[in-house]
């Protein structure tokens, strides 16, 4: 346990230090955001409309970005060599690696999703369900991601063909994730089913993510 | 036989099935022969798998 | 011990050599017999009219983008438990078979739903997972294109390919929830299950040909995909000579 959290500590430390991709997602985030009213105009009413939409595709995106760098780095260093021999379950330390990866990476994210859905004339209480539904919902997409990550480490291919790869296993949490966050402008639409299929979604690739990355690993690194 | 007023789409669709089939089937059908080429030049010059007596 | 004996590489080249003439005379014959039936003995439906001939290959070309990923998984597990060579050929000689049936049924659709629905294209469930299931395919394909060492992509591939079939289940079920939540007001759907016999049996014998079309093509695929490695090995063995002369 105190390794896995030694690997936690570590892996957050690496990525708010300089050199680390910490708030560069949160950037990317906000260029994304800020792009979509130059291609479908400035018209507020739209933008309210698929605001959740927004919001989510920049997430995924900004997150899938951020991915090659979670196993990538310490394959370059060799200490993913060193995992791969220590005593903890690969399994375990892989998750422990995506989690700090998701906690500064995913949750600034979360954190910086209200911010940005002013801009997109998401009212004040709707902005609270996207964002809520965020957090339940980016941790899927890096625990999916892991594998795509694990994948491009074992082929030592990195550029497009991570999010190639990832992009079609996130169709489920893109759908359920704004199908709950249009139910907060949408008053028809409704809420519960959709969240607690995205809080779902989330705990099963927390389980299959890990395990598929480690399998990649195990027999990719030999 | 009266495709009626969608012949067009129904022709297209056999014709698209048929060029993808077709493509498979040439697919398959020149790798063997080119595999088949590579494999006999390298049997011409000597070079024999483990399994096979050595020379 | 019969398949034991499959298992070995030489064995398998020997047993395609046997077999394909036979699949090959038994597709051709499967498709004379179902193309006659698709077009002369099909009557019109009465409401898709002679549309409904894309059917007998539209139905078939999905089927057999399923099965692809249903053989791919089981050769997965050959893969990643046996690590046995024969089972990373059938991995990675089905991708691009079941990719090209998968786009087969995703053209033919749109060419159906264009008289039909109006529109080439329908985010409609049935083809929304459909094109996942493609773009899928595409990404194991760039994954074996990416790396050059066969059995290391073959394990690569082998987990993302039992990753994918774990989840194309859940796209299917998020995907048809999506469609009935978006769905739109114009399209006018077709009974999938009260198939009328006389449409039933033609689209039977067109999916009996297609199937059989897809092993003669698989087992040729995999006994180039075996000549290719052969290949491979003697150069790499070449090389070693070469070096410790």
């Amino acid at each position: 346990m105190t390794a896995l959290a030694a690997l936690l500590l570590r892996d957050m430390r690496l990525a708010v230090r300089v050199g680390g991709g910490a708030l560069m997602g949160v950037l990317f985030f906000l260029l994304v955001v800020t792009m979509v009213p130059f291609g479908v105009g400035p018209d507020l009413k739209l933008l309210a409309r698929i605001g959740p939409a927004i919001l989510w595709i920049g997430a995924l995106l900004a997150t899938l970005l951020g991915l090659d760098r979670l196993l990538a780095a310490d394959h370059d260093d060799g200490s993913l060599d060193l995992i791969l021999m220590g005593h903890a379950p690969l399994e375990l330390a892989v998750a422990a690696k995506a989690l700090a990866h998701w906690l500064t990476t995913g949750l600034p994210l979360v954190i910086a999703a209200p911010l940005f859905g002013i801009f997109l004339n998401i009212d004040g209480s709707a902005i609270g369900i996207v964002a809520l539904t965020l957090l339940v919902g980016t941790p899927a997409l890096t625990f999916i991601g892991l594998i795509g990550a694990a994948l491009a480490v074992a082929l030592e291919r990195g550029g497009l063909l991570l999010p190639v790869l990832v992009l079609p296993l996130t169709v489920p949490v893109l759908i359920f994730g704004i199908a709950a966050g249009d139910a907060a402008i949408l008053n028809a639409a409704p809420f519960g089913a959709p969240f607690l299929i995205l809080i779902a979604l989330t705990l099963t690739s927390v389980v299959i993510g890990p395990v598929a990355a480690a399998a990649v690993l195990r027999h990719g690194l030999d | 036989m009266n495709f009626g007023p969608y012949a067009a789409f129904i022709l297209a669709a056999y014709s698209l099935t048929t060029a993808v089939v077709v493509a498979l089937i040439l697919w398959v059908l020149l790798d063997y022969r080119v595999q088949r080429k590579l494999l006999a030049d390298l049997e011409a010059r000597g070079v024999t798998r483990r399994s096979e007596p050595p020379r | 011990m019969e398949w034991i004996a499959l298992a070995n590489p030489s064995r398998f080249l020997a047993l395609a050599e046997r077999l394909l003439p036979w699949l090959a005379a038994a597709t051709a014959l499967a498709f004379a017999a179902g193309l006659y039936a698709a077009f002369f003995v099909a009557p019109e439906d009465y409401q898709q009219g002679a549309t409904v001939r894309i059917i007998f290959i539209h139905v078939p070309g999905a089927w057999l983008g399923m099965l692809g990923w249903a053989i791919m998984s089981v050769a997965a597990l050959g893969t990643l438990v046996w690590r046995h060579p024969l089972a990373d050929v059938a991995l990675k000689t089905a991708a691009p078979i079941g990719a090209a049936f998968t786009f087969v049924c995703l053209v033919t659709g749109a060419l159906w739903g264009r008289p039909m629905w109006g529109t080439y294209w329908v985010w409609d469930a049935r083809l929304t997972s459909v094109l996942v299931l493609f773009l899928m395919y595409l990404g194991l394909i760039a994954l074996w294109r990416a790396i050059e060492d066969p059995a290391r992509a073959a394990r690569a591939a082998a987990v993302l390919t039992l990753v994918g079939a774990v989840n194309l289940p859940i796209i299917k079920f998020s995907v048809d929830w999506w469609s009935t939540l978006h769905q739109p007001a114009s399209v006018f759907r077709v009974g999938g299950s009260t198939i009328h016999p006389a449409i039933l049996a033609p689209l039977l014998v067109m999916a009996l040909a297609f199937t059989l079309l897809f092993a003669t093509l698989y087992v040729s695929a995999m006994r180039n995909e075996i000549l290719r490695r052969r290949v491979r090995t003697l150069r790499l063995l070449q090389v070693h000579a070469a070096q410790g002369a």
